[in-house]
């Protein structure tokens, strides 16, 4: 049975034992590998995006975890305990869905108040519950609506109040966000991360939106082609990427191509600096101590409003993305077919090994 | 056409008939309206409505006992007749019995088959059944019906069947009727029943599970509620198909006797028509309440 009362002084299991825990994650659809050998802790009360192109194998993982697909091998543990060959009914995960997955036939109270009714919760307290749930999602007065009367972001609430009133453990949440539009996503993102951090809840979010996934955890783990390429935290996946691919997946990166690496540096490896680690000088005056400066030709000008993108073309073809803030632009002249030089910091070179 | 090399104002499209027309029916929605639908709507009349009036009328008709023709007194004794005497009480009753029995062994055998379609059986799989399920209707009713009589004989493959566990062929009775309704009609209630399922999304499902509902609770809380228009829509199929049956009661039902086949007899051997179109009243009337009843429930718009 599922445990149905879950307050915090009722915790019994130590807060060191993980959440979730993967080991040896393996799910094949026929002739594809969709999620390939995950070894994986998440801790409790954490707030863990798992981010990656569509395709991953991100969701497939999430899917895994809530019991809704069964590993081809590997084994995956809620708190310490296999929950493997069980049902989803029969684990304390909830999800919530990328379509929302709302009971068109039921009212929203119903709705939320589903999860309650099959777990034998008189009718009285389950409404309360429900209502009081639906309450702190700013939804409390539309409890007698039908979900098609609602808007998107409200039915995001609806099923967030839903999952939340049983009181799971762990919440997954696949992509709940990519059907809102940029400023109600923004405004729900900081929501979640805000309810998060009171239900004190551990939080597994899927997300293909690098930006949406450095701003609301606590930990990522970036995923290409069902493997975990790295697990860290937001600023460790921005300024440390171990590899290619989440130098490019995560932000945008310069990437030198080892030719470079070794002319500049003696050491035959690709290595990225971000655009905004980047500044321009005069081809002249550049080159001072513990940076690192190099030639090229201004190829185009992007207005981006906050900032202007420069794109210069090094000697050996490559092109480089400089982010100039507008003031550091208006002091040079910066115009197409100018030389000038790139300059960084050496200490924000990331070195970028050939297997990431 | 001449050639001009200066720039002047489109001319003027010349005021053709076909112009004039075309200029009229823009401007004015309702002629347009009307031009499009004069044709079915009155073709709907002629066919459908005019055809039950006609029925009305020839049941207020009576038949001159000596010529055997049709006589256009007005009379309400057709009516009088068909509701109120035992006989055709008996086998109204006897038809709505046959109808409802047939109505819900198709819907229990089709929910199980319809989700095994929809749910569990992959695209290909899917596409497959579904032929399977459609491959009986290509055949002629009739053909279906001999083949069950043969199924019913005495020393038929049912009694074969049946004989170790020590069932009996029902042989040519009421129950053979509704064996053989449930069978010719079962596709019409699989089909609906299969598009209801389709629309039920998986994560529908899913979700059910995941909030901690068993299957069978999911089946009972999500499934079937989502599908009552789909059901309906499949009994009105099987219910109304068996309500007008003369034909199966014929070949297996022995001495049954349903609406259709006193409809039929009157028709022909009787030759009474006014009092066949009163029967055939029964009928109707009993499908109108029972749309009237489904449609509150939005069931009629899934057909």
């Amino acid at each position: 049975m599922t445990q149905t009362a879950l307050n915090p002084g009722e915790k019994t299991v130590s807060s060191n034992v993980p959440a979730i825990s993967l080991r040896g994650l393996t799910k094949e659809f026929g002739e594809t590998t969709a999620v390939d050998g995950i070894d994986l802790e998440i801790r409790q009360g954490e707030f863990f995006s798992m981010l990656g192109p569509s395709g991953s194998g991100k969701t497939t993982v999430l899917r895994l975890i809530a019991g809704f697909e069964s590993p081809t091998s590997g084994t995956v543990e809620l708190e310490g305990t296999d929950v493997t060959a069980r049902a989803p009914f029969d684990r304390d995960v909830n999800t919530v869905f990328q379509d929302y997955a709302l009971f068109p036939h039921m009212s929203l109270i119903d709705n939320v108040a589903y999860g309650l009714r099959v777990r034998g919760v008189p009718k009285r307290e389950r409404r309360e519950r429900a209502a009081a749930a639906l309450d702190r999602v700013q939804l409390g007065s539309f409890l007698g609506r039908r979900p098609s009367q609602l808007s998107g972001g409200q039915r995001q609430r609806v099923a967030l109040a839903r999952a939340l009133v049983v009181e799971p453990r762990v919440l997954l949440l696949d992509e709940p966000l990519g059907a809102l539009d940029l400023k109600l996503r923004q405004q729900m993102q900081v929501e979640l991360k805000e309810l998060q951090r009171s239900l004190g809840i551990t939080f597994i979010f899927v997300t293909h939106d690098q930006e949406e996934a450095l701003t609301m955890s606590d930990r990522i783990g970036v995923f290409n082609a069902g493997r975990l390429v790295q697990v860290g935290t937001a600023k460790e996946i921005y300024d440390r990427p171990n590899g290619e691919f989440v130098a490019n997946f995560v932000g945008t990166s310069n990437i030198f191509p080892a030719a470079v690496g070794s002319s500049l540096y003696g050491k035959a490896e690709a290595f990225s600096v971000r655009p905004e680690r980047l500044r321009l000088a005069h081809p002249g005056g550049a080159g001072r101590d513990g940076s690192t400066a190099i030639l090229g030709i201004v190829s185009a000008l992007v207005y981006l409003g906050h900032a202007t993108q420069v794109r210069v073309a090094i000697s050996d073809g490559t092109t480089v993305v400089v982010l100039v803030h507008p003031a550091a632009l208006a002091e040079e002249d910066v115009t197409p077919g100018r030389e000038v030089a790139v300059e960084w910091r050496t200490s924000d070179v990331v070195w970028l090994p050939p297997t990431g | 056409m001449t050639l001009e090399t200066k720039p002047r104002p489109a001319p003027a499209p010349p005021r053709t008939g076909n112009r004039r027309v075309s200029a009229a029916l823009h401007r004015s929605p309702r002629l347009r309206l009307a031009g499009l639908l004069t044709a079915p709507a009155a073709w709907l009349i002629l066919v459908y409505i005019a055809a039950l009036a006609a029925l009305l009328i020839t049941a207020l008709w009576t038949v001159d006992t000596f010529t055997g023709k049709v006589s256009t007194t007005w009379t309400f004794d057709n009516i009088l007749t068909v509701t109120t005497d035992p006989v055709y009480q008996a086998i109204t009753l006897r038809t709505l019995r046959i109808a409802v029995v047939v109505t819900l062994i198709d819907m229990v055998i089709a929910l199980p088959i319809a989700f095994f379609i929809a749910k569990v059986a992959d695209k290909r799989w899917e596409k497959l059944l579904i032929v399977a399920v459609l491959m009986p209707l290509w055949a002629s009713y009739l053909v279906k019906a001999y083949a069950w009589r043969n199924v019913l004989a005495e020393g038929g493959l049912l009694e074969w069947l049946g004989a170790p566990v020590g069932v009996n062929s029902p042989g040519y009775s009421e129950t053979a009727v509704v064996l053989t309704l449930a069978y010719i009609w079962l596709p019409y209630m699989i089909l609906p029943l299969h598009a209801g399922f389709e629309r039920v999304p998986d994560s529908l499902i899913e979700a059910s599970g995941d909030l901690g509902a068993k299957p069978l609770a999911t089946l009972r809380l999500v499934i079937l509620p989502i599908l009552v228009p789909s059901i309906i829509a499949g009994t009105i199929f099987t219910f109304s198909l068996s309500l007008g049956d003369y034909i199966t009661a014929q070949i297996v039902g022995g001495t049954t006797q349903m609406l259709g086949t006193v409809v039929y007899a009157n028709v022909g051997a009787a030759n009474n028509l006014p009092l066949a179109a009163a029967v055939a009243f029964i009928p109707i009337a009993i499908i109108m309440i029972y749309l009237f009843v489904v449609r509150r429930t939005g069931a009629l718009n899934n057909l």
